[in-house]
């Protein structure tokens, strides 16, 4: 697979480690009263699902940017590669 | 019809003519006491089990495509009993204690092979894992043998015992290990099942599952619908697009682990062989092919096909511990699509919905799994409670605190 970073242009996947689902970026508030069910679901629940995913790698060999690929599970094609900094900001996240 | 030296000697005398299907090929009934969702080893077995043990009547296992077309004809074929926690092990070693017996209770050769397994340790650390390790095996009361570095000579020659930087130093044998036929697993199993009378329907898709009130009355297919009292899922590696369709989440992302086969060597290897300090494992058939894998690719997939990094990866993994396979010729290669769990470890357990239960999460041991799997799953389906083996098992493990992670990887399925 290539992944095209958006700062560097296409790069080959072996350069890039796969953490998991976009969504990790909304970690929950520790502090919500039902916190515990909400990290629960956020660490070990995934929607896994078969065609477009959302999902973050890392740039282990390269910039050590956080990217989130949309990638089709069924066919390894890659749409869109964004860097997870833009997506956290796009959410109103300020750092 | 049973199988005897007899019963194929009259055969061969008679020109093969009166050899029967294996199974029956049923229509699909309007409704089952028991519906086992996905016809691949795990399910045949918990209907072979059901029917036989625990005397299960009116049985159906519904597959999508044809039976053990899944993982169960897509894997490398070990079978061994070398984990450590109490949640795993003791499970393991009735799967390998139900895989010593089960030609004899299927009357179906699956080429049960008992050849060994070694791991291999390439530092003072991984000779002490490998102690305890065997510890705990013997402890659930399989065998293990803690090798020294001149048992392992003798035993493997072809290593390379000196390799600057991973040099063997001890190794960890499970003699009762092996390899099994994996397809004849599935077809002894699929047999046994009918012979008790379980319909398998083949090319029959579960499209949804019918609930009332709460609960789970029945599947929908693109066969019709059909009602059950139990409906048992059994689908790993698709297991999270099946149970989305009863609205549940699960701790399981799919990925996909590539294996490889090289063209039929003479006999050379004499058990399965891991490398410790790489991803690499490696075996050879019964018609010599050299049965090897390594790794996952690492990311979320369903595509049963791998990328090439991975490839070379492995194959590279095999050139440093035996530089001598590097004149073999790669003749298959594939991939197969992996319920990763959370904690690398499985789940045979009730669901929030009353009358459907689940079994996945297999990762890359449900081959080894099969026996133990069907009869710990069929026990839970008979008496609604979990069989002792299987009892860590549940979905629920990681909001009370009680993971199962023979790695100690955390919440990182590629990591498992």
């Amino acid at each position: 697979m290539i992944i095209n970073h958006p700062l560097l242009g296409p790069r080959d996947a072996n350069e890039f480690v796969h953490l998991g689902d976009e969504s990790l970026i909304d970690r929950p508030d520790g502090m919500a009263d039902d916190a515990a069910n909400k990290f629960h679901n956020y660490m070990y629940l995934r929607d896994n699902p078969a065609g477009k995913y959302r999902e973050l790698w890392y740039h282990d060999a390269g910039d050590r940017s956080w990217l989130v690929v949309t990638r089709d599970t069924l066919t390894h094609e890659i749409f869109d590669v964004e860097l997870a900094r833009d997506v956290a900001r796009a959410r109103g996240r300020s750092k | 019809m049973r199988y005897s030296a007899l019963s194929i000697l009259k055969q061969g005398l008679t020109g093969n003519k009166s050899w029967k299907p294996v199974w029956r090929e049923p229509e699909p009934k309007k409704s089952y006491d028991y519906i086992i969702v996905g016809g691949g080893g795990h399910g045949l077995a918990t209907a072979h089990y059901l029917a036989k043990i625990f005397g299960g009547k009116n049985i159906a296992v519904l597959e999508k495509g044809w039976i053990g077309s899944g993982n169960i004809g897509r894997n490398t074929t070990i079978v061994r009993s070398n984990y450590v926690l109490d949640g795993n092990q003791p499970f393991y070693e009735m799967s390998v204690k139900l895989w010593e017996g089960l030609e004899q209770d299927l009357n179906y050769n699956a080429m049960m092979s008992q050849r060994g397994i070694l791991n291999l340790a390439h530092s003072d650390g991984q000779r002490d894992a490998y102690a305890r390790r065997g510890n705990a095996m013997l402890m659930s009361g399989a065998d293990a043998e803690l090798l020294d570095r001149d048992a392992i000579q003798k035993m493997c020659p072809f290593l390379k015992f000196d390799n600057e930087r991973f040099p063997i130093k001890a190794g960890l044998l499970q003699r009762r290990a092996g390899t099994a036929r994996h397809d004849a697993v599935a077809w002894g199993y699929a047999r046994s099942a009918d012979m008790h009378g379980v319909d398998i329907i083949q090319n029959c898709e579960v499209t949804g599952f019918q609930m009332k009130n709460g609960k789970c009355i029945g599947v929908q297919t693109n066969r019709g619908p059909i009602k059950a009292k139990k409906t048992a899922v059994c689908v790993a590696g698709s297991s999270s697009r099946v149970m989305e369709k009863a609205g549940m989440r699960l701790p399981i992302e799919s990925h996909v682990l590539q294996a490889f086969v090289s063209e039929g060597l003479k006999p050379t290897i004499p058990g399965v062989i891991t490398y410790g300090a790489g991803h690499f494992y490696i075996s050879q058939s019964d018609k010599g092919g050299l049965v090897f894998g390594g790794d996952l690719d690492g990311y979320n997939s369903y595509a049963q096909r791998g990328n090439l990094p991975v490839v070379e990866d492995v194959c590279a993994g095999g050139m440093s511990i035996m530089p001598m396979i590097g004149r073999a010729r790669l003749l298959r290669m594939w991939g197969g699509v992996m319920d990763m769990s959370m904690d690398g470890s499985p789940f045979i357990d009730k669901t929030g919905i009353g009358g459907l239960y689940f079994n996945g999460g297999w990762c890359y041991g449900g081959f080894k799994a099969t026996p133990a799997s069907g009869y710990c799953y069929a026990h839970l389906l008979a008496t609604d409670t979990p069989h002792e083996n299987a009892s860590q098992m549940r979905l629920d493990r990681f909001m009370r605190g009680n993971m199962i992670d023979e790695k100690g990887a955390g919440a990182q399925p590629n990591l498992h």
